[in-house]
C-alpha cells in the first residue's frame, strides 16, 4: 500500500494545480493518473483564460458576466471566488514561464470572447491549454512531486455509513496499466478528484477518448451527489467529421457565421441582435441547429465559419493552430475558404457537488475542475472560464486538503441545510441492475472504519471485479454497449430536448445496463489491457449518461444550455435551484437545492438574458 | 537498431483470428461491409499471452471513408474485430502526443496521418528504438528521463514577491520560443534519431528543444541562460547532433528541431564555454 498526505486523481490543469498548492502547504502529495500528465485533455483548450487584468475591467464585471452567462444558476460565492482569484492565478502562470501571446508593450494579450463585457480572455495563440498544461507540468517536475502515471484509479476507499455526509474518504485503489496489478493508496489528509469531463457519453464531442468521467462516476457511486448534470455545453464550432474544436477565438477575432444562403444569420435571423457571433455558446449552438433544421445548413449538417477577412498575418499570429486543425482534420484551408462547423458536445457544467473550497459532503473527498460542480458555470459556461476554474479551484482544493484554513464555505453540500426531494415520473427504473449483485452503496464498503483495513477491503473488491470481468472472455463487448449509449445521448439529450426523447434515452440506457450485466473482457493479458479499462470506463459512461438524462427530464424549464420543447421559458419561480442526483443504494435519487444568488456585497437579480 | 527495440520477425505469419482466410473481414453480427476497404498490417506482441510472445503481424481490412486517418482505422479494427489490439491514443487532434507510431517505415502521429497519403498495405508498428510493452505501445520512460535532465522548468533568480505583477516579454522573444513550446512529447523525433539509437545517454532532439525553449526565454535573465548553456556542455548534449535532420523531418508539430540544436551550439560557443 502506498501512502501520502494528499492524493490527486488526474493530472490535467486542476490536478496539477491542486498538487502544487498542496505541496506548498507542506503536504506530501502524489498524483495518480491514467494518462501521463502531458497527455491530459487540458492541452486541447484553445481560446484562453478569463481574468480581469486591465484598467477598465474588474473582478466585479467578470463575476457579473459569469452569472449572466450561467443564466443565474451559478452560486454567487463560487462565481465571485473565480472572478477574484483568477487575476493572481494568471499572473502566477506567467511567472511560471507560460508563453502567453504578447501585446506590443510586452504585456499578456487579451481578446474578446462570447458573453464578456470586456476583452479579458488572456491567450497563448489558439493553444492556450497546451501552454498551460506544459507550464504547470514543468513546475511539477521542478518540485519533484510524485506522479503515478498510467495508473488508473478504479475505486475510492470510502467508509460506508448510511448517510454520505457521515462518510470519510481514506484513499483510492488504482490499477497499474503497464503491469496489471492493483494497489491501495492511502491518503492521510485528502483525495482530490480532478479527472475532467465525461464527453465520451457522446459520439460527436470535442473531448478526448480518455474523457469518460471516471472520477465523477466513482464519487457518485461512493455517495457524493452529482449536480446539474443536465447542463451540457455544445460548442458552436466543432469540425463536422471529427468533433475537433475550433476555438471561439475565431469569432472573438472577428470570424463570421454564414448559412447556406450566405446570410449572417446571427444578426439577419435575429438570434443575437447586439452580439451576433459573440453571443453566449448556448445561444449560438441553438441558432446553428435551427438554421440546419430549417434547411439553411450545408448538406443538412453544418454552417460556415469564415475568417478569411482577418487576413493571413493576423490569423497566423493569433489563430495559427486553427489553420492546422482545419487542414489536418477537415481538409479545408481556412485561409482560402470558410470552415464547416456544427455544435459538438464540449463541456459538462455539472459534476461532483463541492463547495468553494473544493470539498464534497464526504469528509476528505475533494473535486476540482470540469469533474466538479462548485458551481460557477450554472446553466451555461462562458468561453474562457474553464481554465481559470481549473487553476482557481484546483489551488483551493489542494491548499484546503493540505490543511490551510480558507474560511467556512458558504455553499452547503450533501442533504444538509435547505433542500427538497424531487418528484419525477420515469418510464423505467433507473440505477443498478439486480441490486445486491455488486457492492453499490459506498464503493469498497465492507463495514470497515479503520483506514488501512478499509483500503485493503476495497483492494480486494477491485481485484474481484477485475477477475470477474476477465473470467468472461466471450461476454458482451464494451464498444458495442458504449456506442448505443452515445447514439441515444446524441439523438435525445442534445441541444434540443423533449420528454418523449428523454424517456427513450432512459429506456436505452436501461437496455445498456442490462447488456452490461453480461459484459466480458476478451483480452486476458495483465499488460496494458485497454480492453479491460475501456470496459470499466463504459460502466462510468452509463451511470453518468443516466444522471444527465434524469436531470434533463426533471428540469421542466428552458435555462442556459437546457432547452425543453414543452417548457419554452426560464422559470425563476420554480427553478432557481440545482438538480442533484444521489446514488442511493444503487438507485439514483433526485433532489434540489436553491441557487445562491447572494454575493458578498450584492445580490445578483435574475435579468432577461439577451445578447 | 538497438537490442531492446522490436525486430520484425523474419518469417511473417498471417495471424488474424477475426479475419476470414480470404483476407476479408468477418463482419460483426448483422453488419455487412460494403465499399472500399483499407488494408492494415499491424504489429502484434504481448509478453504474457501464449502465441503472442513472438511478434507477428495481423491483417485488418477496414471500411474506408474520405478523411479517415490511421488512428480511425486502428480504432475501427479494435472496436469491431479484435478488442485486444492495443495502442495509446486520447485527444484525436494532435495535441496529446500519445499516438506516435511507425507507419510504412516512418514516424507518424496516427491521428493526423491520412490513409489516402499512404501506400497499401499500411504497415503500423511501434516506435523503433524503444522497448515494446505490447502491440503498438512502447516504454516512454527513457524519453521522459531525458526531458527531465535539462531542468525543463522556468526558473528565475528572483523570488516572486507576494504581490505578483506580470513580467514583460517582447513579441519578438515570444516569437523566438514559440515553435519550441509546441512540443507534445510524442517521441517521434527521438525514435527517428540515429545518434540516440547508438548513444543511450544522448539527450535527444526533444530534450534539447526544451533546453532551447528556456535558454532563449529572455524572462529568465542572463545568469540563468549561462547556466542552461553550461548544461549543454556535457558530451551527450548538443555536440552529439550530426545534423541529419531526421527529427525535423518527422516532427508532427513542424518544430525546426535541428535548427534549434544548431543555435544552442552557436550560443554555447559564443558564451565561451569549455567543451570536452
Amino acid at each position: 500500500m502506498y501512502e501520502h498526505d494528499v492524493i490527486v486523481v488526474g493530472a490535467g490543469g486542476a490536478g496539477l494545480r491542486a498538487a502544487i498548492a498542496a505541496q506548498e502547504e507542506g503536504a506530501d502529495v502524489a498524483i495518480v493518473s491514467k494518462l501521463h500528465p502531458v497527455r491530459s485533455h487540458t492541452g486541447a483548450a484553445e481560446g484562453g483564460i478569463n481574468a480581469a487584468l486591465r484598467e477598465g475591467d474588474s473582478w466585479e464585471l467578470h463575476a457579473y458576466d459569469t452569472m449572466k452567462g450561467s443564466d443565474y444558476l451559478g452560486d454567487a460565492p463560487a462565481v465571485e471566488t473565480l472572478a477574484q482569484d483568477s487575476r493572481d492565478e494568471v499572473v502566477q502562470l506567467e511567472h511560471w514561464g507560460m508563453a502567453f501571446s504578447r501585446d506590443a508593450d510586452g504585456r499578456m494579450s487579451q481578446r474578446p470572447f462570447g458573453g464578456l463585457s470586456f476583452p479579458r480572455t488572456t491567450y497563448a495563440g489558439a493553444e492556450t491549454g497546451h501552454q498551460l498544461l506544459h507550464t504547470m507540468y514543468e513546475q511539477l517536475v521542478k518540485r519533484g512531486i510524485e506522479v503515478y502515471d498510467e495508473w488508473q484509479v478504479l475505486e475510492l476507499a470510502v467508509s460506508d455509513e448510511p448517510a454520505p455526509e457521515d462518510r470519510t474518504c481514506h484513499g483510492v485503489v488504482a490499477y497499474d496499466v503497464q503491469h496489471g496489478t492493483v494497489e491501495g493508496f492511502r491518503a492521510r489528509q485528502g483525495v482530490i478528484i480532478a479527472t475532467g469531463g465525461a464527453g465520451q457519453t457522446y459520439a460527436h464531442t470535442t473531448n478526448a477518448v480518455a474523457n469518460t468521467g471516471d472520477g465523477v462516476a466513482m464519487a457518485y457511486r461512493a455517495g457524493a451527489p452529482v449536480e446539474d448534470m443536465e447542463f451540457i455545453q455544445f460548442h458552436p464550432t466543432s469540425l463536422p467529421s471529427t468533433g475537433v474544436l475550433i476555438t471561439e477565438g475565431v469569432r472573438g477575432e472577428g470570424g463570421i457565421l454564414y448559412n447556406s444562403e450566405g446570410e449572417r444569420f446571427m444578426f439577419e435571423r435575429g438570434y443575437a441582435n447586439n452580439d451576433g457571433e459573440l453571443a453566449s455558446r448556448d445561444v449560438v449552438s441553438r441558432a446553428e441547429l435551427t438554421e440546419i433544421l430549417e434547411g439553411r445548413g450545408i448538406d443538412d449538417d453544418y454552417v460556415l465559419l469564415d475568417m478569411r477577412h482577418l487576413g493571413r498575418e493576423r490569423i497566423m499570429d493569433r489563430l495559427e493552430n486553427i489553420v492546422h486543425l482545419s487542414r489536418d482534420f477537415e481538409g479545408v484551408d481556412p485561409l482560402e475558404e470558410p470552415m464547416p462547423v456544427k455544435p459538438g458536445q464540449h463541456y459538462g457544467m455539472g459534476g461532483i457537488e463541492t463547495d468553494e473550497n473544493g470539498e464534497t459532503c464526504i469528509a476528505g473527498l475533494y473535486a476540482a475542475g470540469e469533474c466538479a460542480c462548485v458551481s460557477v458555470h450554472g446553466a451555461n459556461r462562458l468561453g474562457g472560464n474553464a481554465l481559470p476554474e481549473l487553476i482557481v479551484f484546483g489551488a483551493r482544493a489542494g491548499a484546503h486538503a493540505a490543511g490551510r484554513d480558507l474560511g467556512v464555505a458558504k455553499i452547503e453540500t450533501g442533504q444538509t441545510g435547505e433542500w427538497e426531494a424531487a418528484e419525477v415520473s420515469l418510464p423505467v427504473e433507473p440505477g443498478e441492475v439486480g441490486i445486491g449483485a455488486e457492492k453499490v452503496a459506498a464503493d469498497g464498503g465492507a463495514l470497515a472504519t479503520e483506514p488501512v483495513e478499509l483500503i485493503r477491503a476495497t483492494v480486494d473488491a477491485v481485484r474481484e471485479r477485475i477477475d470477474r470481468l476477465l473470467s468472461r472472455p466471450d461476454g458482451r463487448n464494451h464498444a458495442e454497449i458504449r456506442a448505443k449509449v452515445q447514439e441515444t445521448m446524441g439523438r435525445h439529450v442534445n441541444v434540443f430536448r423533449e420528454r418523449p426523447g428523454l424517456e427513450t434515452a432512459l429506456r436505452d440506457i436501461r437496455a445498456a445496463r442490462e447488456a452490461y450485466a453480461d459484459v466480458g473482457v476478451r483480452d486476458q493479458s495483465r499488460t496494458f489491457n485497454t480492453d479491460l479499462l475501456q470496459t470499466i470506463e463504459t460502466r462510468n459512461i452509463i451511470d453518468l449518461a443516466e444522471a444527465m438524462t434524469l436531470g434533463a427530464l426533471a428540469r421542466e424549464e428552458f435555462r442556459g444550455a437546457h432547452w425543453r420543447k414543452e417548457h419554452q421559458a426560464r422559470d425563476d419561480e420554480g427553478w432557481l435551484k440545482h438538480t442533484l442526483v444521489s446514488w442511493n443504494g444503487g438507485r439514483p435519487e433526485l433532489w434540489f437545492r436553491p441557487v445562491l444568488l447572494e454575493g458578498a456585497e450584492k445580490t445578483y437579480e435574475p435579468k432577461i438574458r439577451s445578447y | 537498431m538497438s537490442t531492446d527495440s522490436h525486430t520484425p520477425p523474419a518469417d511473417e505469419t498471417e495471424h488474424h483470428p477475426q479475419i476470414a482466410s480470404n483476407g476479408t473481414p468477418t463482419p460483426a453480427a448483422g453488419e455487412t461491409v460494403e465499399g472500399p476497404t483499407v488494408h492494415l498490417k499491424v504489429y502484434r506482441y504481448d509478453p504474457e499471452v501464449e502465441g503472442k510472445q513472438t511478434p507477428y503481424y495481423d491483417d485488418f481490412h477496414v471500411p474506408y471513408h474520405k478523411g479517415m486517418t490511421v488512428l480511425d482505422a486502428l480504432i475501427y479494427a479494435r472496436d469491431t474485430y479484435d478488442s485486444t489490439l492495443t495502442f495509446r491514443h486520447s485527444c484525436r487532434q494532435a495535441i496529446c502526443g500519445s499516438d506516435a507510431m511507425f507507419v510504412n517505415g516512418r514516424q507518424h502521429l496516427c491521428c493526423k496521418t491520412q490513409l489516402s497519403d499512404l501506400d497499401e498495405p499500411v504497415r503500423v508498428e511501434p516506435l523503433p528504438h524503444q522497448a515494446v510493452l505490447k502491440d503498438l505501445v512502447v516504454d516512454m520512460e527513457h524519453f521522459y528521463d531525458q526531458m527531465k535532465a535539462v531542468e525543463p522548468y522556468f526558473q528565475t533568480n528572483q523570488l516572486p514577491s507576494e504581490e505578483l505583477t506580470e513580467q514583460r516579454q517582447s513579441r519578438e522573444n515570444r516569437e523566438k520560443i514559440k515553435m519550441s513550446t509546441r512540443c507534445i512529447w510524442c517521441g517521434a523525433c527521438m525514435s527517428s534519431c540515429n545518434i540516440a539509437a547508438g548513444d543511450n545517454q544522448y539527450l535527444g532532439p526533444a530534450a534539447l528543444n526544451k533546453a532551447y525553449r528556456f535558454a532563449m526565454d529572455e524572462r529568465e535573465g542572463a545568469d540563468m541562460k549561462q547556466h542552461r548553456l553550461e548544461l549543454m556542455k556535457q558530451e551527450h548534449a548538443v555536440w552529439r547532433c550530426q545534423t541529419q535532420f531526421s527529427c525535423t523531418a518527422v516532427c508532427p508539430k513542424d518544430i525546426p528541431l535541428t535548427e534549434h540544436i544548431q543555435e544552442l551550439k552557436r550560443e554555447a560557443v559564443k558564451s565561451n564555454l569549455k567543451f570536452w
